[in-house]
C-alpha cells in the first residue's frame, strides 16, 4: 500500500473547484494584451485587461492538457516523470545569496557557487533534477538566465527545473536549450528542461507571464504554473480560499497555455505560502504554507493533471534545528501527498537564501521520505511464521538468508550526514554542519564533468561568447575548456 | 472636553473602529474642541499604543491596517477644520512611497505606509511600476523628505538605481533621502546604489525613516544660512 496524505475531503475539493470557476469568470482574470486576441478567438470576454473565462470552455482546455509526461536527461533517456504518484525533487531555484561555506554567513550568490551545487546535486540520486539555483552575481543580470542554465547544462546531465524573468530572455534559453538537444525539435521531443511561470496573486497574468506561457506552448517545451497565494496578503486568509485562488490561477493559465497549442505539456505547480501577520514575511517553512502545498496539488491530482509545489525550505538563516525540522517535515509532506516535482531543497531564510551544506542535509530528509512512501511490503510468502520456523525462539533472525536477501530493500542507510554512531567518526563527535560539510567535501571529490559532444560544446559556447558580449560579459565564469583554449574564437 | 471623550478616541484607534472614529470626530467640533487636542490628545496616543503593542507583538497587521483605517476615517473629519483654523497637524516627515518600475507587488509597500503613517510621517503613496522620473517630480511637487521605494523581484530591484539616479539628475538629491526594500534588496545592494538606507521590514523602515529625518535635521542645522 502506498501511504497518501491527503486533507481535502471530497465535498470540499468540489466546492473549491466550483469556486475556482466561478471566480475565472466573474471577476474573471486580469491578462496581457499579448493574449487579447488569443482569448477572445475562443469566445473569451476580455474587458478592461480582464478575461471573463466561461467554465465549460475551461473545463474543456483542462481536459487537452496531458495527463502525463517526461522530462529526459542529457543522453535522451526519461528521467523523470510527471504525472501519477511518482515524486521526484530537485533543489530550490534563483536564490540571490548563498551561506558561505566557511563564514556560514549569507553573501551573494556567484558561478561558481552554482557550479558547486550543481556538482553535489548531480552526486545525489535524491535529486532528480537540477534548477538554475542561484543568481550568479558576478555575470551581468541582463543575461543571468540563460548564464544560470548554460553552467547547469555544462555540469549536469539531469533534467533541470528553470525559468525566465522576461520575455526575451525566455527565447535565448529555448535557444541555448535547443542547441544541447540538438535543435528544436530533438528538444520538443526529448525536452530536458521545464519551466516556471508565475501569476501574480491574486489573478493576474502580466505581459511577460502571459507571454512565457504562449511561447512556451507553441515551443512545446514544458511549463510549470507556479501560482504564489500569500494567505491573508494577495489571497483570502482562509487555506480554503487561497487553494480556491490558486486554483483559479492555475485553470486560467492552463487555458491560455492549451489555446495557444492544444496538448502542450503543462503542470499544476504552487509556491503557496501564508502571511506572518506578526512580520508581513511568508514563511516557507510553516505548517500551514506545507498544508497549502499539499492541498493544491490534491486539487491538480483530482484533475488529473502532473503536479508541482515548492517545499523542504525552512525559514531561519542558519542551518539549525529549526530550519531542519521545518524542512524535514514538508519533505515528508510533499512525499505523501504524491506531487510530482518538489522544489526547494537547500534553501532557507524565506528562500532568499542556499546553501550547499543545508542541500546534503535536506537529501537525507528527501530520501527519507522516499523510503516512507514506498511504504510497507509484504516481502515473503509467510510475514514471519517461516523465518521462526527456522530460529525457533532463539532468535537468531541475522544469519537468516532472508535477512541477507531483504535487508538493504527494507532499510536505507544514510550517509554520514546522519549520525548513526559509524566506526568512521572515530570517536569523534561532529556537529551536523560540519558533518555535511565534510560530506559536500566528498561529493565534490568525486565529481566528475562527463563533457557533451565536441561539436555542441563548442555551439553552446559560440553562443555564449556572442551573448555575453552584448552585455559586456569579458570571458565565461566557471566554463572551462582548457582544451579549446587554442581554438581562436573560443574561451 | 472630559478625559474620557478622549479615552474613547484612543480606544476607537485600538479597536480599528472608523465610524466610532469619525463619530468621535465629529462629536469633538460639535462640542468645540479644537482639532488638534483632538488629534494629539486623542487619536494619536491611540495609533501609539497599536505601535507599541505591534512591536511587542501583541497586536497584529491587520490590526495594525484596521487601526490606520479608523485613523484616516478621523482624519478625514479633522483635517478640513484643521485647515480652516490655518493649523498643522506635527509630522513627522514627508515620505514618497512606491513600488519600482516594471514591478506590480505592493503588500510590502503598504504596510510600510501605514506603519510610517501611524507614526505620525505624512505619506504620498505613488503605487506600482513608478520609473524614476515620477519618484522625482512627486518628490519636488509634495516637498518630500524621503522617498522610499520597493521591489519584489531580483529583476526589478535594478530599477531602484534609476530612482536614485533620477533624483540625481532632478538636483533633490541633496534634499531627499532615500530608503530601498523589498525582499531581493540587501544593505549591500542599498549601498552600491547609493541609498541612504535599506529596511528588512515594515517595523525598521519606520525606524530607517527616523534615522533619515534626524540625519536631514542635523546637516540642515550645520548648513551655513
Amino acid at each position: 500500500m502506498r501511504p497518501r496524505f491527503e486533507l481535502l475531503d471530497k465535498p470540499l475539493l468540489e466546492r473549491i473547484l466550483a469556486e475556482a470557476f466561478q471566480l475565472i469568470e466573474d471577476p474573471g482574470v486580469r491578462v496581457a494584451p499579448y493574449v487579447f486576441d488569443l482569448l477572445r478567438g475562443a469566445g473569451i470576454a476580455v474587458r478592461d485587461g480582464v478575461a471573463h473565462i466561461p467554465e465549460a470552455l475551461a473545463r474543456r482546455l483542462l481536459d487537452l492538457a496531458p495527463r502525463g509526461f517526461c522530462l529526459y536527461d542529457r543522453s535522451g533517456k526519461p528521467a523523470v516523470r510527471y504525472g501519477g504518484d511518482d515524486v521526484h525533487f530537485d533543489p530550490g531555484s534563483s536564490c540571490l545569496n548563498i551561506l558561505d561555506p566557511e563564514t556560514q554567513q549569507a553573501r551573494p550568490a556567484l558561478s561558481a557557487d552554482l557550479v558547486r551545487l550543481v556538482q553535489v546535486a548531480e552526486m545525489l540520486p535524491q535529486f532528480a533534477a537540477q534548477s538554475t539555483a542561484m543568481v550568479c552575481n558576478d555575470v551581468p543580470p541582463e543575461i543571468g538566465d540563460w548564464y544560470r542554465l548554460l553552467l547547469v547544462l555544462w555540469y549536469s546531465e539531469k533534467p533541470v527545473v528553470t525559468g525566465a524573468f522576461s520575455a526575451s530572455s525566455l527565447h535565448t534559453l529555448l535557444e541555448l536549450l535547443a542547441i544541447e538537444s540538438g535543435g528544436g525539435d530533438a528538444l520538443r521531443q526529448h525536452p530536458r528542461a521545464v519551466f516556471d511561470v508565475c501569476p501574480s496573486p491574486p489573478l493576474n497574468w502580466s505581459e511577460f507571464a502571459s507571454q512565457n506561457l504562449v511561447d512556451l506552448a507553441r515551443a512545446g517545451v514544458p511549463a510549470e504554473i507556479v501560482s504564489m497565494p500569500l494567505a491573508g496578503a494577495t489571497a483570502p486568509v482562509t487555506l480554503a480560499g487561497s487553494v480556491v485562488q490558486h486554483a483559479a490561477e492555475c485553470i486560467s493559465g492552463i487555458t491560455i497555455h492549451q489555446l495557444a497549442q492544444p496538448g502542450s505539456p503543462i503542470v499544476w505547480g504552487a509556491a503557496p505560502a501564508i502571511f506572518d501577520m506578526r512580520t508581513g514575511k511568508t514563511p516557507m517553512g510553516a505548517i500551514e504554507t506545507a498544508m497549502l502545498d499539499v492541498a493544491c496539488a490534491q486539487v491538480g491530482k483530482h484533475l488529473g493533471l502532473p503536479t508541482h509545489a515548492y517545499m523542504v525550505a525552512g525559514d531561519g538563516r542558519l542551518i539549525d534545528a529549526q530550519v531542519e525540522m521545518e524542512s524535514g517535515m514538508s519533505a515528508v509532506l510533499g512525499a505523501l501527498a504524491g506531487i510530482n516535482m518538489i522544489s526547494g531543497a537547500g534553501m532557507l531564510d524565506f528562500l532568499a537564501c542556499h546553501s550547499i551544506e543545508k542541500l546534503v542535509i535536506d537529501a537525507e530528509a528527501i530520501a527519507s521520505a522516499q523510503r516512507l512512501i514506498e511504504g510497507i511490503e509484504p516481502r515473503t510468502d509467510s510475514l514471519a511464521v517461516a523465518m521462526f520456523a527456522q530460529t525457533g525462539l532463539h532468535g537468531d533472525f541475522l544469519k537468516l538468508k532472508e535477512t541477507r536477501a531483504l535487508f538493504r530493500k527494507e532499510q536505507h542507510f544514510p550517509s554520514s550526514v546522519i549520525d548513526r554512531g559509524l566506526p568512521q567518526m572515530d570517536g569523534a563527535t561532529p556537529d551536523i554542519l560540519e558533518r555535511a560539510r565534510l560530506r559536500v567535501n566528498e561529493l565534490l571529490s568525486a565529481y566528475e564533468r562527463q563533457p557533451l559532444a565536441p561539436e555542441r560544446e563548442k555551439e553552446m559556447i559560440a553562443f555564449a561568447q556572442r551573448e555575453g558580449k552584448k552585455a559586456g560579459l569579458e570571458g565565461l565564469p566557471e566554463i572551462l575548456r582548457p582544451e579549446l583554449a587554442h581554438e581562436p574564437g573560443l574561451i | 472636553m472630559p478625559n474620557d471623550n478622549f479615552s474613547a478616541m484612543r480606544q476607537s484607534i485600538i479597536d480599528g473602529a472608523p465610524d466610532t472614529a469619525s463619530g468621535l470626530a465629529q462629536q469633538a467640533l460639535a462640542a468645540r474642541v479644537a482639532p488638534i487636542d483632538a488629534i494629539n490628545n486623542g487619536f494619536v496616543p491611540g495609533m501609539h499604543d497599536v505601535g507599541e503593542q505591534f512591536a511587542k507583538g501583541q497586536m497584529f497587521l491587520p490590526d495594525m491596517m484596521a487601526s490606520a483605517e479608523a485613523m484616516r476615517a478621523a482624519m478625514a473629519v479633522l483635517d478640513p477644520e484643521l485647515k480652516k483654523l490655518g493649523t498643522q497637524r506635527p509630522m513627522a516627515g514627508v515620505v514618497v512611497l512606491g513600488t519600482t518600475r516594471g514591478d506590480i507587488h505592493e503588500i510590502g509597500k503598504i504596510l510600510v505606509g501605514t506603519l510610517l503613517t501611524a507614526h505620525g510621517f505624512r505619506v504620498h503613496d505613488l503605487g506600482v511600476d513608478v520609473p524614476g522620473e515620477k519618484f522625482a517630480a512627486q518628490a519636488r511637487e509634495l516637498g518630500a523628505d524621503i522617498v522610499g521605494v520597493s521591489a519584489l523581484l531580483t529583476t526589478t530591484m535594478r530599477n531602484q538605481k534609476s530612482v536614485v539616479e533620477a533624483l540625481e539628475k532632478a538636483g533633490l538629491r541633496s534634499q531627499v533621502k532615500i530608503m530601498v526594500g523589498g525582499a531581493p534588496v540587501t544593505r549591500r545592494w542599498a549601498d552600491e546604489i547609493g541609498a541612504d538606507g535599506y529596511a528588512k521590514d515594515a517595523m525598521s523602515a519606520v525606524a530607517l525613516a527616523r534615522e533619515l529625518m534626524a540625519q536631514k535635521t542635523q546637516s540642515a542645522a550645520v548648513e551655513p544660512v
